[in-house]
């Protein structure tokens, strides 16, 4: 599945990210890389904009990159 | 003797740099600032003993790529410009993700202090950094600081010059073993062949195995590459079988993570947390609710602007009459004549023009600075990016678009906190269609003339709303059409909520207040003379000595000011500007505009109050006029037919706000060139807009 598959409050591992090395290298930049974890924070009701967590730091993104990121679904830590 | 030393502050965003910069010189602050477009380097110098430290800020990197703006700044400065140390610092609170940046600065391979900066967050958050190890690890001297509280700057200090005057120590980056293997593998062929070579065998290894085009194509055409090839060759599917991919971008960006995890794994212990939420999540909690969060923006955008056009219009008004009297008391001064008029008329009230708006764009910016210190901006962007996205402007841009409705000189200045190329050019394009308060007495003036009293407030708000859904729609079709290419992507840190320091606000705000008088108000000024000189000349001396003995023998008030008025009808008529204006008539012909209309709108692309004055001069009344007075309002009913008049309103809507405006879009969207391409776009689509609301507009009368 992918990231923007995910709801509100649900944890995954990032399994692989497949797009433009750009992107790529920008997702990379923030933490959002292979075998990381993330966490949904919020989504805006059209659920076009996506807020996740990853380590320790809170990014936004738009369901259209989201949907470069597959991931598998965890059990939340805390 | 002073020493100098040149450091390069690099950092990821939202690390406090600017923070950490403004409590090391503290109050010695001398600040200077590079050209640029939007993205300013800011250079800070003071002196230790017997140094002379001079800091570059370079803007926040996430990493060294091209990908924003800012990024390309600094990667620039730090491959090309001359330097002693780099200054990294990082969030310790954040440290995994800040020393991917870290990693690459390795990479350039020049001396280096790493600043540990928020370590009074990290306590509070619990998470503690051995420093002395990572400094081993990272071969760079990493000392604790915290900005806000000014701690460790002073060792820091002391670090960057003990940094400076020891030698450089061979920086190495280390790989994982599997890497390491294979790059020793290399050396050691390239030993026994003793190849010869100005870079270390160690960094072309590394090279060929990064897919280096250049180190490739200096191999190929040497003997040893027979031998080199197959090696590589092996190299590569050790690796492939290692790392699971055939990507070798991918295999050393892993190693990169790789290197930042471990590195923080063995200096970083965290804690158990004693809460499990921290204020910020509480925050979000409520600000970036599905429901709420929009409401709340709603309404502290309502506060700012309030703030900003009525707190605003206080200080302007002043300014606008310290002006108005310098401007006489200039004229009594010097007398009546042409030095006098320049003087004045020019350049006064031009200075004057400039000045006008600098309350305004204190209040805004303090504003802006105020809500992106504290973080909130970057939530806006979540919140508002859905709708915005849609017409292919960012979440960002409202800020810009609802300012542009009060003036558009701050909106446009305003625009800078996009950070995406493109999204800034496309919003700082269509800013123009929200109609600024400037058009509001020509607004005023037609719809009063041609609607009756009920109805004009209903018009009024109709031409604002059609104003900016045409903006909008504008912003589709640029998307569609000459912005196509270039679909960025929206990815962006929301940084923890900070309680923002009003030093550096004030900082931030000052600066760019000084920056817009010097910049442009220069342009301002020299466009404003131009303009002057264009309505003002040539000069008809035998007409302007006819009307004044005339004058001197009128017998009561109103016939001098019928004269007075004859002549600057006159005199405007036959001026440069009143030429342009009669020459282009042809082209607004089909608009329905006579030359009087014509020339209004040209001296509106001065400043859209000038239309009316124009108007006022042009119609027979004298310059004295309002929009609210009630003979400008009957002669312009009386002398221009209602669907001329629809014409003239979308017009106005639609073309280069005024002279300022202009002058500080072109330094916004960074050159003249697209100065030109607002101008063409601007008025073609007003031209086109007045052409079709003209013709509707007939055959709906008749």
């Amino acid at each position: 599945m992918y990231l923007n598959e995910l709801s509100k409050n649900e944890c995954a591992k990032i399994i692989s990210i497949s797009c433009a090395d750009k992107l790529k290298a920008r997702l990379n930049s923030f933490g959002i890389t292979r075998n990381s974890e993330v966490l949904v924070i919020e989504q805006t009701l059209s659920k076009n904009t996506i807020e996740i967590k990853v380590n320790n730091t809170k990014i936004a993104l738009r369901k259209s990159e989201a949907r470069y990121i597959e991931v598998e679904k965890l059990s939340c830590k805390n | 003797m002073q020493k100098l030393i040149k450091i390069a502050l690099v950092g990821q965003p939202n690390v406090g740099k600017s923070m950490l910069i403004n409590s090391i010189s503290n109050s010695k602050l001398k600040v200077g600032n590079f050209s640029g477009v939007t993205v300013e380097k800011t250079v800070v110098e003071f002196e230790y003993e017997n140094y002379l430290l001079q800091i570059t800020d370079l803007p926040g990197s996430y990493s060294l790529s091209d990908y924003t703006l800012e990024e390309k700044v600094t990667k620039n400065y730090l491959q090309d410009s001359d330097y002693d140390i780099i200054l990294n610092v990082v969030d310790s609170t954040n440290l995994e993700r800040n020393l991917y940046l870290t990693t690459e600065l390795l990479e350039l391979d020049k001396k280096m202090v790493i600043a540990l900066n928020m370590s009074d967050e990290a306590k509070k958050e619990n998470i503690s950094i051995d420093e002395e190890q990572l400094s081993k690890i990272l071969g760079k001297p990493c000392i604790k600081t915290s900005a806000k509280n000014k701690q460790g700057v002073d060792e820091l200090i002391k670090n960057l010059i003990k940094k400076f005057e020891t030698k450089k120590l061979e920086s190495k980056l280390i790989f994982s073993d599997v890497i390491e293997e294979e790059i020793s593998n290399i050396c050691t062929l390239l030993e026994e062949k003793n190849f010869s070579s100005d870079t270390p065998y160690r960094d072309l290894a590394v090279k060929l195995l990064k897919e280096d085009k250049q180190t490739f194509l200096k191999f190929h055409n040497e003997p040893i590459w027979i031998e080199l090839q197959p090696l590589v060759n092996n190299s590569f599917e050790h690796l492939y079988i290692h790392f699971h991919t055939k990507n070798m971008q991918d295999i050393f960006d892993d190693e990169k993570f790789a290197f930042a995890k471990g590195a923080v794994k063995e200096t970083v212990t965290l804690n158990e947390k004693i809460e499990d939420k921290s204020l910020s999540d509480k925050i979000d909690n409520i600000l970036i609710n599905k429901f709420v969060g929009l409401p709340i923006f709603l309404f502290l955008m309502w506060v700012l602007f309030q703030l900003t056009f009525e707190l605003g219009n206080i200080p302007m008004d002043i300014i606008d009459s310290f002006f108005a009297s310098l401007i006489d008391s200039t004229k009594n001064a010097l007398g009546d004549n042409q030095i006098s008029s320049v003087i004045a008329d020019g350049a006064i009230a031009g200075v004057g023009s400039v000045i006008l708006f600098l309350p305004n764009i204190v209040i805004l910016f303090f504003g802006i600075a105020l809500l992106e210190t504290t973080g909130y901006m970057s939530r806006v962007a979540f919140l508002l990016d859905g709708f915005f996205h849609k017409f292919g402007l960012h979440g960002k841009s409202f800020i810009p678009l609802v300012t542009g409705f009060g003036c558009s000189v701050p909106a446009y200045m305003a625009a800078r906190t996009l950070k995406n190329e493109k999204d800034r050019l496309l919003t700082l394009f269509i800013i123009g269609f929200m109609s600024c308060g400037a058009r509001l007495p020509i607004y005023v003036l037609f719809t009063g003339a041609f609607f009756s009293k009920e109805n004009a407030g209903n018009i009024l708000f109709l031409i604002y709303i059609s104003g900016a859904l045409l903006g909008l729609l504008a912003a589709k079709v640029l998307t569609i059409t000459a912005f196509k290419n270039e679909d960025e992507p929206f990815v962006m840190e929301m940084p923890k909520y900070r309680m923002p320091s009003f030093k550096l606000i004030w900082h931030t705000v000052s600066n760019q207040a000084l920056m817009y008088l010097k910049k442009a108000g220069t342009f301002i000024l020299a466009a404003s003379i131009l303009i002057w000189f264009a309505s003002n000349y040539p000069k008809h001396l035998e007409y302007e000595e006819m009307v004044n003995t005339k004058i001197e023998q009128a017998s009561n008030i109103n016939e001098i000011e019928k004269l007075e008025n004859e002549l600057a009808l006159y005199n405007l008529e036959n001026s440069y500007l009143g030429m342009v204006g009669k020459f282009s008539q042809p082209l607004f012909e089909p608009l329905g505009f006579d030359w009087r209309m014509t020339v209004a709108l040209e001296t509106g692309l001065a400043a859209k109050e000038i239309v009316v004055s124009t108007l006022g001069i042009l119609y027979g009344l004298g310059e004295e006029n309002t929009e609210e007075s009630d003979t400008l309002i009957n002669k312009v009913k009386a002398n221009i037919p209602f669907v001329s008049a629809i014409s003239f309103i979308v017009f106005v809507m639609i073309y280069l706000p005024c002279l300022a405006a202009s002058m500080v879009f072109a330094k916004e969207a960074g050159g003249w060139k697209y100065l030109v391409y607002l101008f063409i776009f601007t008025t073609v689509t007003a031209w086109v807009l007045s052409f079709i609301a003209y013709n509707v507009a007939k055959v709906i009368v008749s």
